[in-house]
């Protein structure tokens, strides 16, 4: 009996069959994306080689769930700022210069620091976690290297029998390119 | 094209997409004998700084000219000035990110790189200062054997939680753009490039997925180190502010340091942006108009400078105590009057020549002051930490006067060294250029446009 190998099985699945369409303009991947909706495709992905508020636009997307990550981790380094500097002060009393064992103004510092760092770190986690749950869910789909250069791109996940469909509507659309992948 | 202004360029239909993708891939290529001679020189330097290193571990400070009361010198000096010279990275890379100035795109990536190497560099300063380097692990907030933790009070511990942070996020920040740009060159790279590029690009092919997470993160991220930018200095001139001795202990100190900072990083983006466009040929890409608008925010910040000396030395005059003036009068005619007035000729005089146009536009004499503004930033620093604490006035040591020694300008040329290391090899193999964000400058291709033409 073998067994699944897990990262294969997370990271490579089976390809996806469907079309890819390989657009030279912008407009007209916009009115692809607007064309595949209205014909009721909607788990489609958009290649671009630069982010661009028309195809934001067309695609219509939920708010990324980033943000409540950055949040979360702002506040808690914020939390852990205040913690470690107060536990410490108040661990093994020492008094400095005068001043109260546990005096906030000097450790708003050392919060505010924490709140960067820790903000920053969790937004990246943030964006690893949903890209990745993102290439779960879509599997191992078409793409091509132009679409890192100077092509835009839609791969519609399709059965053989819709492909032809497919394929027509992208045509339709000025795509210069269609192929089955 | 070299001077064409915004507008214009944004209508040129010369510059493609594509253009943009293979003008950044041609800068990694194979290099030539100049870079290797570069190379080379920046590695000699880090190997005579290394060597110094070990003479300091054997033999101890003592080697670094110390003498009381001038215990901080040049390590510390060249500390303030690496992490000064961050600065600017991130103002371009963030604050001008946030304020959308589209300029930025070109030049952003360069500063960026900067600023990562320059923290790394200046994180190397407090470590060969401490002196017993193998205790360099007592920085890190710990309880000692008998249970006793670092004083937060103290701006040292600020600085370390500071210099931390700033090092981490600036690196996420450039590493967050760079995602992209990697999958940009990887698909046009071949050979064992592709692989590196492969591998470093994590994945990235621009779906709509991946670009929905991307941007605001990268929002976020911008907005995080923005307040770093201003805090970061701040918290390093507090080391001094928050001591009392005299022409330390001022309450100008963080916002002088602060444009200071990114004054001289912006003279550091122009020194090293002049050849980096004349050897890797982006011109095209980095115009006059991104130097014009760098030597504007050095004159901003060069005038935010001269004001703070007038100030300072003002007050010392004004309402200062006895102490403080002498402090002020033996930074103009004691022993190292040379070290102040060249701080204040390069810092205080010199940016006054960028208030003329045909100053801002000239790319060999801005790289002439950028070069005096990094060489009278260096001098400030110098003055502020060594000059002051060899000349406390109070002291009954002070005829022990301090020199720098062989082995503190073998450590410093070493640090210049590792940081050109770094950066030349950065450029060699990455994108130094922004691609997907200089394409964001462009007009996209249009088929309805194509079709009228």
């Amino acid at each position: 009996m073998t067994l699944a190998n897990p990262l294969t099985a997370i990271f490579a699945p089976p390809p996806t069959p469907g079309v890819l369409g390989v657009f030279g303009h912008l407009d007209s991947t916009v009115s692809a994306i607007e064309e595949l909706k209205r014909t009721g495709h909607r788990d489609f992905t958009v290649y671009s080689p630069l982010p661009r508020h028309e195809l934001e636009h067309a695609l219509a997307q939920p708010v990324s769930p980033v943000r409540a990550f950055t949040l979360i981790g702002g506040i808690s380094g914020c939390a852990i700022g205040a913690w470690i500097s107060l536990y410490m002060s108040y661990d093994w009393p020492v008094q400095v210069g005068g001043k109260t064992i546990g005096s906030i103004p000097a450790y708003v510092v050392i919060m505010f620091e924490m709140t960067v760092l820790f903000g920053a770190l969790t937004t990246l986690l943030g964006v690893v976690l949903n890209v990745l749950l993102a290439a779960r869910h879509q599997g191992t789909i078409a793409y091509d290297p132009r679409f890192t250069n100077d092509k835009f791109g839609i791969f519609v996940p399709a059965e053989a029998a819709q492909a032809g469909r497919v394929e027509g509507v992208l045509k339709g659309c000025g795509a210069e390119e269609v192929r089955r992948g | 094209m070299a001077t064409t202004s915004a507008p214009q360029r944004a209508a040129d239909p010369q510059v493609t997409y594509d253009d943009v993708t293979r003008t950044v891939y041609r800068t990694l290529g194979n290099p030539g004998k100049g870079y290797y001679a570069l190379l080379g020189t920046a590695v000699a330097m880090l190997a005579w700084g290394v060597i110094c290193l070990l003479y300091l571990l054997r033999y101890g400070l003592g080697l670094a000219g110390y003498s009381m009361p001038a215990y901080w010198a040049i390590y510390i000096t060249c500390f303030v000035f690496w992490v000064g010279i961050a600065h600017s990275g991130t103002l371009i890379s963030a604050i001008l990110f946030l304020f959308r100035a589209g300029w930025r795109t070109a030049v952003y990536r360069c500063a960026e790189i900067m600023t990562v190497f320059a923290v790394m560099t200046a994180g190397l300063f407090p470590l060969i200062h401490i002196g017993r380097q193998w205790f360099f692990y007592w920085l890190v907030p710990y309880p000692n054997e008998r249970g006793l933790w670092p004083n937060f009070k103290s701006p040292l511990v600020w600085d370390e939680f500071a210099i931390g942070t700033y090092f981490t996020v600036s690196t996420c920040f450039l590493i967050m753009g760079l995602i992209p740009d990697i999958a940009a060159v990887r698909d046009i790279a071949t050979g064992w490039r592709k692989k590196m590029y492969a591998l470093t690009s994590l994945g990235w092919r621009g779906t709509n997925e991946q670009w929905r997470h991307y941007r605001p993160a990268y929002l976020y991220l911008a907005a995080l180190a923005t307040p770093l930018v201003l805090s970061v200095h701040s918290v390093v001139s507090w080391d001094f502010a928050m001591a009392q001795v005299p022409a330390w202990h001022e309450t100008l100190f963080a916002p002088y340091f602060v444009a200071g900072a990114i004054y001289s990083g912006c003279a550091m983006v122009i020194t090293l942006l002049v050849p980096l466009r004349k050897f890797f040929h982006l011109e095209e890409i980095v115009t006059i108009r991104h130097f014009e608008n760098l030597a504007k925010l050095c004159l901003t910040t060069g005038m935010i400078v001269c004001y703070a000396y007038s100030v300072e030395n003002f007050v010392a005059w004004y309402g200062g105590p006895t102490p403080e003036r002498e402090a002020f009068l033996y930074r103009a005619f004691g022993k190292f009057w040379w070290a102040g007035w060249t701080m204040n000729i390069c810092n205080a005089f010199l940016p006054w020549l960028l208030w003329f146009k045909k100053v801002r536009t000239n790319i060999t004499a801005l790289f002439v002051i950028a070069f005096f503004v990094n060489l009278g930033m260096w001098m400030e620093r110098f003055v502020i930490i060594a000059v002051h604490l060899a000349g406390e006035p109070f002291n009954k040591f002070v005829a022990a006067g301090y020199n720098a020694t062989w082995a503190d300008w073998g450590i410093m040329a070493g640090s210049f060294g590792w940081f050109f290391m770094w950066f030349l090899l950065f450029v060699k193999n990455f994108p130094s250029v922004s691609v997907a964000e200089v394409k964001e400058e462009l007009p996209p291709p249009q088929r309805a446009a194509a079709r009228h033409a």
